[in-house]
This record gives structure tokens, C-alpha cells and sequence, in this order.
């Protein structure tokens, strides 16, 4: 334990690059840190952020009462844009959800130490943004009673979903995903509930903590199978980052429209998932790293490595962008072309240059090692990167609708303040979802930071 | 340490918490299957109607031909419900109805009441579509489809109940196969018909289905549109 007394800024320069654990840094800092947390009472920024989303969560719940008693003819969406702002809502929320898996599992795999700082809240950012998703299909419907059509359930009627259809494909993924990535948050969760358990000082805590805890001792022979399970579910986790957002992709490209029908659209749209997830960690990793005091784990280290990711994905989605014109030119086909043209200087280029700026333009400043390591860029960056992925799937869905092959049947779209409750209510029900986590769950994987220590390798690590 | 563990008693319950999760999905889509099914919801349904008429009596016994009452069966969509002009042909009092049959009977007391102007008869409606499916009597009754093919042996039934489950599947079922729900047009309120000499229906069905030309579609639009 002698080295615990060395300072974060001479640990610089000991090793290159620095150490994923600053400050203290000793096993019992660790635990304190993250379980401090959840064993008391949160700050004031939490109860006014907690408030807000509450509120913001009841209108979406207005939104969806009205929608639902009165019919989806109070959305914007109408021919020719019969996808508008639903479908748009869900691809914004399902990309979202890939930083999760990816950081859990797909860095799992290759062995980067630096996940385990970030994965557990990246983890339940991916859940709760994949719960925002599935809302919008089942409001989407129309008649939400019957909404167990899309599974293919027996009934009495001898009807089944189409199974030739990306959008039933979309339902199988969805929920496939959705169940994969809540077993493996789940699973890595185990122990640190044990732990908040065993630190638990009242009798509901150790019930609520115990119950969900599984009984967990610690043992050797729980440990030796909880590895050998989080590497199983992270291997079968791993191809999931790449086929739900494909699937999603095929419910445009799959269809006969100029603008969607295109090859390049499931890599183009894993990358913009991946992309804007990472945004969204960051997003929230900023502010809930200052007001939970996480710093020493959610190092600076973190940040410019998902910033790196940010930039090196938001390149990706670039490069698509540009193909797919190239390819409208290239194909020589002039609907295509048109619809590109239209996309670019029609009457959504605002929107598509909103668009390029936030996602092309704008992470080209991680480039400068002071952009990556600076706090208020960052933040800046990710949001204008959040809000770029949702411009982007808005132009992909809307541009390639609204002048479609009947010029008398082009119409320009235009959200209704319905479409603007559910959009800005399903943010509600995320942080919702997001600040309880905060409040009453370890948000950052006690037992696998402990693994990164600069002294891990002095004694057991747990 | 005091450590939160499970009591030992919940060990007992770990087989079946494997077996819950594998029999929970099962189970829940049985239960919705038959629970839901208008096999279970539907048949059987036999309300009390205003008169006590019986169908047995009427249709079975004397052999009064469906059509004599619910006429439009095979001319239009609906098959009507006869108004009471047409059970006063028998049931009447020289007064309001030729017939004289039964004229001191208790039971037949609302029908005349409703002759003279009092309250309608409300028969209770049995056999009740959603509204969002489309069906033609006419287009089954001249193609060859009898009465009791959805009805049941109506002409046995004292009281009329419903018998078939009237769901989508079971409309289906029929589309897909109709062969052996057809006979001969003239028969088509004969209910107890059985094909001659020995033939299956399967096999008349098919003559029946090439004379009548009978291409039975399953496009959503056929019944919903």
C-alpha cells in the first residue's frame, strides 16, 4: 500500500499513459467512492434534474394518452411522409444504445482495460435508451391493444406477422438486444449489489440489495463462473452491436426508395450508432462524474479515448455520406440523384447542413490533444453530436419521403406540438430511468475498476 | 459480517424457478390462445329471446324451409329477421293476421302486443360479427354453403345457440378447404343432407366447387373492407 500516498500528477508521469484509477486509488477508496453514492442522500442537482424529468416524463404520458384516445392522425405524419417523426425518434434511441454493448462487450474482448470505468453506466444508458426505442413503434401502431400482433403469438384470427418484412426482423432484434444487454448489466451488477448489501445499514436496503445480490459471497468457485459467464455473454453479445443497427438499417434499405434503398446502410448505420452512443456517454459522463465525484475513476484518460472513438466514428459516418452521393452520381440514375440533390439543397437543407456540421464538422477538433482533455468541448461536441444523429436519421426518413415519384403528391412535413411532447417527453422518461439508476445503483463496476489499479498486480485484486 | 444470504427453505424452490422460466412463456400463450379463443369466448352462447320460438318445432318438425322466414338469405348480405307480419300468417287472430294457430297461447302474448302497436319484439341478435368483417349470405348460400355449415343443426335446437367459434381462423379454415363444406344448391336448407350412393362430401365438394365456380379469396379485403 505504499504507493498509495503518490499523487495523480507524479502517477502521470511514472506511467505512460496514465493510470485508469487516480487518486487514492486503493481498494477501500474505490468502494467508498462509488457505493458513497448510492448510501447517501444524492446532491441538489440531482433532486432538481430528478424533478425536471419527472415533469417531462407526465407529459409524455399526456402525450401518449392523447395519441392513443384520440389516434396517430395527431402526429405530423401523413402522405407523403407516413414515417415521420416516430421512426425517427426510435433509430435516434436504438443508435444510442450501441455505446453499451460495444464498451461492454466488443471491449471486452480485445482486452481494454480503460471500459471498465464507463461500462456500467454506458450499460444502463443502453437499456434505458432501448426502452425509449420500443416506445415509439408501440405508439407508433395505432391501436396499442393489439400490439401483440407484431410477435408471432397463436391466435384465433390464423394470422401471423409477415416474416419477409425488416420490420418484424426489427421486433426479434430489438427485443434480442434489449434481453442480452439487461442479462450482461445485470450479471456484472451481482457483486457490487453483494457489496452495497454488505455495506447496507438498514434492514430494506439488505433485503432489496440481498435479494437482487443473488446471494453472492465472493467465493472462488462464484467468481471462477461469473468470469467464464460475462465472457460468454459478452461473446454472444458482440455480434448483437452489429446486427441490431444493420436490421434497423434494412427497414429502410430493404424498401424501393431512392435515398434508403442502398448497400452501404447497415455499416453506414452501425457506425452512426456506435457514434452516437458515445456522444451520449459522454454526455452523461461529464456532469455525473463531477456531481457524484467519480473524477478519479472517470479519468480524463476515459473521455479523450471516447473522444477518439467519437471523432474516429464520426469520420465513418462522413465517409457514408459522401459515398452516398457518390453513388447517386455514380449509378447514374436520376431519381437517385434527385433525391440527393433535393436532400442537400431542397427544402430540408437546413436540416441536412445541420446535419454535416454537427456530425462531419464538428469532432475535427478532437484532433488537438487540448480539445480531447477539455471538459466544456467535449461536452459542447457531444451534444452537437446528438443532436446531429437525430438530424441525421430526420433527413434519411423525411427528405427521401416528402418528393416522392408523384410531384402532385410532394408535401413538406412539419412536426405537430404532439410530435414535439413525445420526442422531448421520451428524453423524460431516459433521465428518469437514468437518475434512479444514479441514485440507488453502482454506477461504475467496483470489482473490474479494481482489476486496473496501478497496484493490482501486488496483491489479489479482490 | 452480517451477510444477507437465503434462507435455506428457498433452495427447495430452485427446480422451479428453471421450470418457471421455461413454463412461464408456454403457459402464457396457452392461456391467451384457448383463453382468448372465441372457442372459449363464443360458443355456447344461448340467450333467452323474447318469445320462446322454438326452430325445432318450426323448421324441424314441420319442415318450414329457412328461407319461408329470414327470406333475403339468398338475395342479399343480411339475412333478415321476419317481421312479425310473417308469424302472424299463422300466429294471427283474424284480426291482425289470417292465421289462427295457438290463439289463446300465453307465450305468443308480446307477439300480438307488437302487432297491435305495443313494444317491438327485441330478439336478441346470436350470431354477431365484429363490425369490422364483411359477410355475404347470398355469395355462400347460392355457391353452395348450407345454413348449417356456420349455424349448426338449427332445425334441432329448441333454443337457437351459437355453435361455431365465428373466428377469423376458423372463416379461414373453410377458404383455404372448401371442398367438403359444399352441396348442391337445392339442398342448401336441407340440414341433415348426405351426399348419395356413399360418396364423401370431399368428393361431391369437388364437382360442386368446378360447376359453381368456387374461388374462395383470402385477401384482407375479402371480409375487411
Amino acid at each position: 500500500m505504499a504507493n498509495a500516498e503518490i499523487s495523480s500528477a507524479e502517477l502521470d508521469n511514472i506511467i505512460d499513459p496514465p493510470a485508469l484509477v487516480q487518486g487514492k486509488g486503493d481498494l477501500a477508496t474505490i468502494t467508498e467512492t462509488v457505493s458513497r453514492v448510492a448510501e447517501h442522500k444524492p446532491p441538489k442537482a440531482w433532486y432538481i434534474g430528478f424533478t425536471l424529468a419527472l415533469g417531462i416524463l407526465g407529459m409524455l404520458g399526456l402525450a401518449i394518452v392523447y395519441l392513443i384516445s384520440t389516434g396517430v392522425g395527431v402526429w405530423g405524419n401523413n402522405q407523403p411522409v407516413a414515417w415521420g417523426w416516430p421512426i425517427v425518434n426510435f433509430v435516434f434511441w436504438v443508435g444510442i444504445g450501441h455505446a453499451g454493448t460495444l464498451i461492454s462487450a466488443v471491449l471486452y474482448l480485445f482486452r481494454q482495460g480503460w471500459r471498465t470505468g464507463i461500462n456500467r453506466f454506458s450499460e444502463a444508458m443502453t437499456i434505458f435508451a432501448v426502452i425509449c426505442a420500443g416506445l415509439f413503434p408501440a405508439i407508433h401502431v395505432g391501436r396499442i391493444w393489439v400490439i401483440y400482433w407484431v410477435f408471432p403469438v397463436p391466435n384465433q384470427m390464423a394470422m401471423w406477422p409477415q416474416f419477409r418484412s425488416p420490420l418484424l426482423w426489427d421486433v426479434f432484434a430489438v427485443s434480442t438486444y434489449f434481453t442480452v444487454s439487461l442479462l450482461f448489466w445485470y450479471m456484472g451488477l451481482v457483486p457490487d449489489l453483494a457489496t452495497l448489501r454488505d455495506r447496507s445499514k438498514t434492514k430494506i436496503r439488505r433485503l432489496m440489495y440481498g435479494i437482487f445480490a443473488l446471494g453472492w459471497t465472493g467465493a472462488n468457485r462464484q467468481w471462477h463462473r461469473y468470469e467464464r459467464a460475462y465472457l460468454l455473454l459478452a461473446a454472444l453479445a458482440t455480434p448483437l452491436v452489429l446486427s441490431v443497427h444493420s436490421v434497423v438499417s434494412f427497414d429502410f434499405a430493404t424498401s424501393q426508395l431512392p435515398g434508403w434503398h442502398t448497400t452501404i446502410f447497415p455499416p453506414y448505420f452501425v457506425a452512426g450508432a456506435i457514434f452516437s452512443g458515445f456522444a451520449m456517454v459522454v454526455t452523461l459522463a461529464v456532469p455525473a462524474r463531477a456531481l457524484f465525484g467519480l473524477r478519479d475513476l472517470i479519468t480524463l484518460r476515459h473521455l479523450e479515448l471516447m473522444n477518439k472513438v467519437i471523432m474516429a466514428t464520426g469520420m465513418l459516418v462522413g465517409y457514408a455520406y459522401a459515398m452516398e452521393f457518390f453513388m447517386a452520381w455514380y449509378s447514374g440514375n436520376k431519381y437517385e440523384g434527385f433525391t440527393f440533390v433535393n436532400r442537400a439543397f431542397g427544402p430540408y437543407a437546413w436540416a441536412y447542413w445541420i446535419m454535416v456540421s454537427c456530425n462531419v464538422i464538428s469532432p475535427q477538433i478532437f484532433w488537438f490533444k487540448k480539445a480531447r482533455r477539455s471538459i466544456p468541448i467535449m461536452f459542447v461536441v457531444s451534444i452537437f453530436v446528438n443532436i446531429g444523429m437525430w438530424f441525421e436519421r430526420f433527413v434519411i426518413t423525411v427528405t427521401s419521403l416528402n418528393r416522392d415519384f408523384l410531384p402532385s403528391s410532394w408535401n413538406y412535413f412539419s412536426p405537430t406540438i404532439i410530435d414535439w411532447a413525445t420526442l422531448i417527453g421520451s428524453f423524460g422518461l431516459f433521465f428518469t430511468l437514468f437518475l434512479l439508476f444514479c441514485r440507488y445503483l453502482p454506477q461504475v463496476a467496483i470489482a473490474e475498476v479494481k482489476g486496473q489499479t496501478p497496484h493490482a498486480h501486488g496483491h489479489s485484486a479482490h | 459480517m452480517s451477510l444477507y444470504q437465503f434462507p435455506r427453505w428457498t433452495d427447495a424452490l430452485r427446480p422451479l424457478l428453471g421450470l418457471t422460466a421455461l413454463g412461464a412463456p408456454v403457459y402464457l400463450v396457452l392461456l391467451f390462445y384457448y383463453g382468448a379463443s372465441p372457442k372459449t369466448l363464443a360458443v355456447g352462447y344461448e340467450p333467452t329471446q323474447p318469445v320462446p320460438f322454438s326452430h325445432a318445432v318450426h323448421a324441424g318438425e314441420l319442415g318450414i324451409d329457412c328461407r319461408y322466414c329470414h327470406n333475403t338469405v339468398d338475395k342479399a348480405a343480411h339475412a333478415a329477421i321476419p317481421p312479425i307480419a310473417t308469424c302472424l300468417n299463422c300466429h294471427g287472430d283474424g284480426e291482425i293476421g289470417k292465421g289462427r294457430i295457438h290463439l289463446d297461447s300465453e307465450a305468443l302474448e308480446p307477439l300480438r302486443e307488437a302487432a297491435r302497436g305495443g313494444e317491438p319484439l327485441e330478439w336478441v341478435r346470436v350470431h354477431d360479427l365484429a363490425d369490422y368483417a364483411y359477410f355475404n349470405h347470398a355469395a355462400h348460400v347460392n355457391k353452395g354453403v348450407s345454413c348449417v355449415e356456420c349455424h349448426g343443426r338449427v332445425d334441432q335446437m329448441e333454443v337457437v345457440r351459437q355453435v361455431e367459434p365465428l373466428s377469423m381462423g376458423w372463416c379461414l379454415d373453410c377458404h383455404r378447404d372448401p371442398a367438403p363444406r359444399l352441396r348442391p344448391v337445392e339442398e342448401i336448407t336441407n340440414l341433415g343432407w348426405v351426399p348419395e350412393g356413399g360418396r364423401s362430401r370431399e368428393e361431391v365438394g369437388r364437382e360442386l366447387m368446378e360447376k359453381y365456380n368456387v374461388h374462395p379469396k383470402q385477401d384482407c379485403s375479402t371480409c375487411h373492407r
